[in-house]
């Protein structure tokens, strides 16, 4: 029966090309807006760290001395409070950082010095977050404590710098230190850069930058702040620091804490030693809102920040409205069509078929509308998506379709096309036989 | 003309008359909405930064680790004021549109209780104002003896110029010069208010496009700063003295590296800055241009339906005495009828889509005005729409009458 409806389908949809290209390409730009759309909001607002991020933590102290403690405490934490935190090693892994600007020259290469940008990690940043490794591997704690001048590079720098080859062994030089080189990034694109996260609230939406290549140059924590010292930047301070750039014991706030906690009961008892530190401190009168610590976790830490552009998601708003006007269209379209066929129908009802028949009849019309329309719509959205790769934003190029839109896509296609024949296709077979006749 | 037939006929195709109204209703929504998005984007990108960009260029450089700023000042400013056509040239920490340098929270106490927003604080040297050709509106310009050395940050205890938006937020409706404010333990004393004057990043600060002209002008000698240095030319010479100038600093400052990104013309940090809103209210064009294309395509398609499913009762109309005049005006009514049940519905989804983006967006109200604008569009285009249709459905001969159907 299918095989035959199909026919008739076809043979109708031909019969007025302009109506049948009308709602097929109605169809096709509604589909192609809203998953162009929806495809990067999924891509921005995926987890980026997908089963791990929900055993990562950032821990949080309020260290401020206003007299009121403001809603959240700050989304940096000051150096005392972090590096109590990271040395007592109650997590299952604990890792400190905090990004600054750097001045890089490679000894006898004789490229000239670049600024680019170096994050200072305790040694548990790669296991902790799944860095991959194409040449060597990262350090040890015991490099953290001795201040090791190492550095790991990321693929991209090392692509620059090297050529692409092992570069393990090499020596950079950060302003006046030299470092060596003891491991090389594969690829890595985390999206957003999740670690670096903070400040989202005060962006006014424009969180783009999130979206960003990961630094260039990764050394230890301790290695980090003394050969860039007078370089770092604070993310508020309650008074001016002594020293710009120069932040260990400053009124500021400036590092990241992360810490994976493997089970639900050493999160619990994670939460009451945070707690307790924070009550500690409050004792011994260095902070003031002992109350106001927290610990969201890694998920719930990207959404407080809002990390999905603002724009972005107006877009995906507007486009989905368009394609509500859209299958209107449809709608409406289909139903004028199917209902001038009243005679035609009102003849198969008479010659005994049911009203089921009637209805899977326009039903598979409306659907290969749908199929057709979905089709086109995939190209559109390989158009729009290849547009936003060409525009200057930081994550154009990972605007791409994966297999989950692509289905996604097919399916919101027919379903849409459903949708808008489900109605007139009821209507249609509502028609009275009788009545149809008589006009005949 | 009579609306009680065209109502009774509309009652009998009551789903596809809901179903087009419906469509008009959620353009409409979408219209003035979309409409109101753009015309914000195109209000900040015309944002007046208080300074004349068209003849001002930037240059940049960092990393120069361990340099002296008296010395790498002199020889760069020597540098930049020996290329012919460079009027002035100044050390500054940063300029509109290029990298912000210095945002801190304000008290209007010396205790740091009464918190009054977060303005940028720029730092200029004396050949930065006069390169900038900043002059208070109201107040005194800045003495040599405002130009005080800064060990970190800013000068302890400064005169400074702030715009008359920063004004209006600190001080409403109070005059502002004389008036103080504090950063922690650091003192500023308004000395003279700005016409406008943007900060480096106006519109995506914290408080969006309220604070795009928070800005606070402090004056600080030429060795407190180093690495920004902004130049004047004449606007048809500026590109060549921009290109110049990048070479000359080259040239002069081997050790620093030179930032290409922040170094060029004003006005092409301006474009660059508003390149995402630009290519978003093109976006917003586009979805406007597109739902009103559907919009009409759905309004022509049920008019031509209707139109061929009438081809008999028109004919009848027509050889009962009706005018072809009478047929053009049934389909045009009755288009307006359809039109105004939409624009009606479209009004309050409007102001429920307003609602929904205030909250989501943290957008401003929809202005009243947006919405008899979207009206009249979409009454228009529902005439346009129609008349094709209405105009075959008049070119029936009323000979139909007498053929069967």
């Amino acid at each position: 029966m299918f095989g035959y409806y199909l026919q008739l389908a076809v043979r109708s949809l031909r019969r007025n090309k302009v109506l049948t290209a009308l709602m097929v390409l109605s169809i096709a730009v509604g589909i192609g807006a809203a998953m162009t759309t929806l495809t990067v909001v999924h891509l921005l607002s995926g987890d980026p760290l997908p089963g791990k991020s929900q055993r990562i933590f950032h821990p949080q102290v309020d260290p401020m001395p206003d007299e009121n403690p403001k809603e959240y405490p700050p989304d940096m934490m000051d150096y005392t409070s972090a590096v109590d935190l990271w040395k007592a090693k109650r997590a299952d892994r604990q890792a400190l950082v905090v990004d600054s600007g750097i001045k890089l020259t490679v000894p006898d290469t004789g490229t000239p010095a670049l600024m680019t940008t170096m994050l200072s990690a305790s040694a548990d940043f790669f296991p902790m977050f799944d860095v991959p490794f194409a040449f060597g591997s990262g350090w040890s704690e015991q490099d953290d404590a001795n201040r090791a001048r190492v550095a790991v590079i990321s693929s991209e720098l090392n692509d620059r710098l090297f050529g692409g080859g092992n570069s393990v062994g090499r020596t950079l030089r950060i302003r006046d230190a030299s470092v060596r080189i003891i491991g090389v990034l594969k690829p890595w694109r985390p999206s957003p850069v999740y670690y670096m996260v903070a400040g989202g609230r005060f962006a006014s939406g424009d969180t783009s930058a999130y979206y960003d290549r990961t630094e260039d140059v990764f050394v230890p924590f301790f290695t980090g702040l003394e050969i860039n010292d007078g370089h770092f930047a604070q993310f508020t301070c309650w008074s001016v620091p002594e020293t710009p750039g120069h932040l260990q014991n400053s009124p500021c706030v400036w590092l990241q804490l992360w810490v994976q906690l493997d089970t639900p009961a050493k999160v619990a008892d994670y939460r009451r030693f945070l707690a307790g530190y924070a009550a500690q401190q409050k004792a011994m009168g260095r902070i003031r809102h002992a109350g106001n610590a927290r610990m969201p976790g890694l998920m719930e830490w990207l959404d407080f920040n809002g990390v999905v552009p603002r724009d972005v998601k107006l877009q995906a708003w507007l486009a989905m409205a368009f394609l509500a006007v859209c299958l209107f269209n449809t709608i409406g379209l289909l139903l004028a069509k199917f209902l001038r066929r009243g005679g035609e129908i009102g003849v198969r009802r008479a010659l005994g078929a049911t009203r089921g028949a009637i209805f899977a009849q326009c039903l598979v019309e409306a659907g290969l509308i749908g199929v057709v329309g979905g089709v086109l719509g995939l190209l559109l959205t390989l158009a729009g998506l290849w547009v936003v790769r060409s525009q200057p934003i930081e994550y154009a190029d990972l605007a791409r379709l994966d297999a989950a839109m692509f289905a996604a896509t097919f399916a919101m296609a027919i379903a849409a096309s459903l949708a808008a024949g489900l109605f007139p296709a009821l209507r249609a077979s509502r028609v009275v036989p009788a009545m149809q006749l008589k006009t005949l | 003309m009579d609306v009680k037939p065209i109502l009774s006929a509309l009652a009998r195709h009551r789903i596809a008359a809901v179903l087009i109204s419906l469509e008009i209703a959620l353009a409409c929504a979408v219209l003035c909405n979309a409409f109101f998005l753009v015309s914000n984007r195109l209000d900040m990108m015309r944002i007046d930064s208080g300074i004349d960009e068209a003849s001002l260029a930037t240059v940049s450089l960092s990393g120069c680790d361990g340099c002296e700023a008296a010395d790498v000042n002199g020889r760069v400013l020597a540098a930049l004021r020996t290329i012919p056509g460079v009027r002035a040239a100044g050390v500054a920490n940063a300029v509109p549109f290029g990298q912000r340098a210095g945002d801190a929270g304000v008290t209007l106490d010396a205790e740091g209780q009464r918190f009054g927003g977060v303005p940028h604080f720029y730092a200029f040297a004396p050949g930065a104002i006069e390169a900038l050709g900043l002059r208070p509106a109201r107040g005194r310009a800045f003495a040599p003896g405002d130009f005080q050395h800064a060990e970190n940050f800013l000068p302890k205890d400064s005169q400074v110029w702030i715009t008359q938006a920063l004004a209006d937020h600190l001080w409403p409706g109070e005059e502002a010069i004389g008036r103080e404010f504090w950063v922690s333990d650091y003192h500023f004393r308004v000395a003279g208010v700005l016409a406008h004057f943007a900060r480096p990043n106006p519109g995506r600060s914290q408080n969006g496009a309220a604070g795009a002209e928070w800005s606070v002008v402090v004056p600080v000698s030429a060795d407190s700063l180093l690495g920004t240095y902004v130049l004047r030319a004449d606007p048809v010479d500026l590109p060549r003295v921009a290109k110049a100038a990048r070479e000359a600093v080259i040239r002069t400052v081997p050790e620093a590296v030179f930032d290409e990104r922040w170094s060029r013309p004003l006005p092409e940090l301006r474009q660059d800055f508003f390149r995402q809103d630009r290519s978003m209210a093109w976006l917003l064009g586009g979805v406007i241009a597109s739902m009103l294309l559907v919009t009409a395509l759905g309004i022509v398609g049920l008019a031509s339906f209707w139109v061929a499913q009438r081809t008999k009762q028109i004919g009848i109309r027509r050889a009962l005495g009706a005018t072809r005049g009478d047929i053009l005006r049934y389909y045009q009514v009755e288009n307006f009828l359809l039109a105004t049940a939409g624009i009606a519905l479209g009004m309050l989804l409007a102001y429920g889509g307003n609602l929904l983006l205030m909250k989501q967006f943290e957008l401003a109200r929809l202005p009243l005005g947006y919405l008899p604008a979207g009206a009249v569009l979409l009454w228009i285009l529902g005439q346009c729409a129609v008349l094709g249709p209405a105009l075959r459905a008049a070119a029936i001969p009323p000979v139909v009458a007498t053929r069967s159907a």
